[in-house]
C-alpha cells in the first residue's frame, strides 16, 4: 500500500519540470508539451487526493481535465499552425512584435 | 511489489520528461513525451483508477501526441533548434521551479496530514459511470459541445487555403 503522499511528491516533481521546460525551452511546440506535463501533473495529484479521500469525483474531474486538454492540444496546435504559416518559424526568440 | 512498480515508474516518467528538457529535437521531445505519460498511466493504475488509466493511455499517448506528431511533420523544421545560450534564464527557472516544487510538496503534504479518513470502499467502473451520468451530467453534456466547439474552431482557424 503506498501512501498517496508519495504519488503527490512525483506530482509536485512533474509540475515544476514542465514550469521549468515551459521557461528554458524556446520553440512553441516544446512549451506546448510543457503544458501538457503540468496538465498531467494535476491529473495524478486528483488521482492521489481521490484515493485519500475515497471519494469517486476525483476520478471523474480527471476525466473532464483529460477532454479539455484534448480539446486545448487541437486548438493550441491549430493556432501554432497559423503561425508558423505566416511567420515560417516557431521560435519564440524570433516572434517578439509584441515586445516594446 | 507495488512500491517497486510505483518507483520503476516515476522514475522513467520523470527522467523522460528530464530527456524532453535536454534534447533538442521535437519529434524525439514527443516520445519521450509518449514514454511519461504511458508511465503516468501506470501510476494512475496504482491509484485503483483503471478508467483514466485507460484513458490516458489512449487519449494522451495516443491521440494527442499523434497530434503533435504530425504538427512536427507539417513544420519540417530541418536542423535542430540551436543550443540555449542564455544561463541567467535557465538559472532564473531552475530557481522558479525548486521553489514552486517546495511550495507544492509542502501543500499537497499538509493537505493529506489531519485525519486521513478512511477510504470508502472501492466503487469500480460502475459507481464511475453513475457519478457521471448522474451527478456530472451536466458537465458531461458541455463537454461535449466543447469537443464540438474545438472540431470547428481547429477547422476555421487551420483550414484556410494559403494566403485566404
Amino acid at each position: 500500500m503506498i501512501p498517496p503522499g508519495a504519488f503527490l511528491l512525483v506530482a509536485a516533481v512533474l509540475f515544476a519540470l514542465g514550469v521549468l521546460a515551459f521557461f528554458i525551452k524556446k520553440d512553441l511546440l516544446t512549451q506546448f508539451m510543457a503544458v501538457e506535463v503540468m496538465l498531467n501533473a494535476g491529473n495524478l495529484a486528483l488521482l492521489a487526493m481521490a484515493k485519500a479521500s475515497g471519494l469517486a469525483a476525483g476520478q471523474v474531474i480527471v476525466l473532464f481535465v483529460i477532454t479539455v486538454a484534448a480539446a486545448e492540444a487541437v486548438i493550441g496546435l491549430a493556432i501554432i499552425v497559423l503561425i508558423f504559416r505566416q511567420r515560417r518559424t516557431i521560435r519564440t526568440d524570433e516572434l517578439k512584435d509584441l515586445r516594446g | 511489489m507495488a512500491w517497486a512498480v510505483f518507483v520503476i515508474l516515476s522514475v522513467l516518467c520523470i527522467g523522460s520528461v528530464l530527456a524532453m528538457i535536454v534534447s533538442r529535437n521535437q519529434a524525439h521531445n514527443a516520445l519521450f513525451l509518449v514514454l511519461a505519460f504511458s508511465c503516468l498511466g501506470g501510476l494512475f493504475g496504482l491509484l485503483d483508477a483503471p478508467f483514466a488509466a485507460a484513458a490516458q493511455v489512449l487519449v494522451y499517448a495516443g491521440a494527442i501526441m499523434v497530434l503533435f506528431l504530425f504538427a512536427i511533420m507539417m513544420f519540417n523544421l530541418r536542423e535542430p533548434a540551436p543550443r540555449e545560450k542564455r544561463r541567467l534564464r535557465t538559472l532564473l527557472a531552475a530557481v522558479l521551479g525548486l521553489v514552486l516544487f517546495a511550495e507544492l510538496a509542502v501543500a499537497g503534504l499538509r493537505a493529506l496530514a489531519p485525519g486521513s479518513a478512511p477510504p470508502a470502499g472501492p466503487e469500480g467502473l460502475a459507481g464511475l459511470g453513475r457519478l457521471l451520468f448522474t451527478e456530472y451530467l451536466y458537465a458531461f453534456e458541455i463537454t461535449s459541445l466543447l469537443i464540438l466547439a474545438a472540431l470547428v474552431g481547429a477547422l476555421a482557424l487551420a483550414g484556410k487555403k494559403e494566403g485566404a
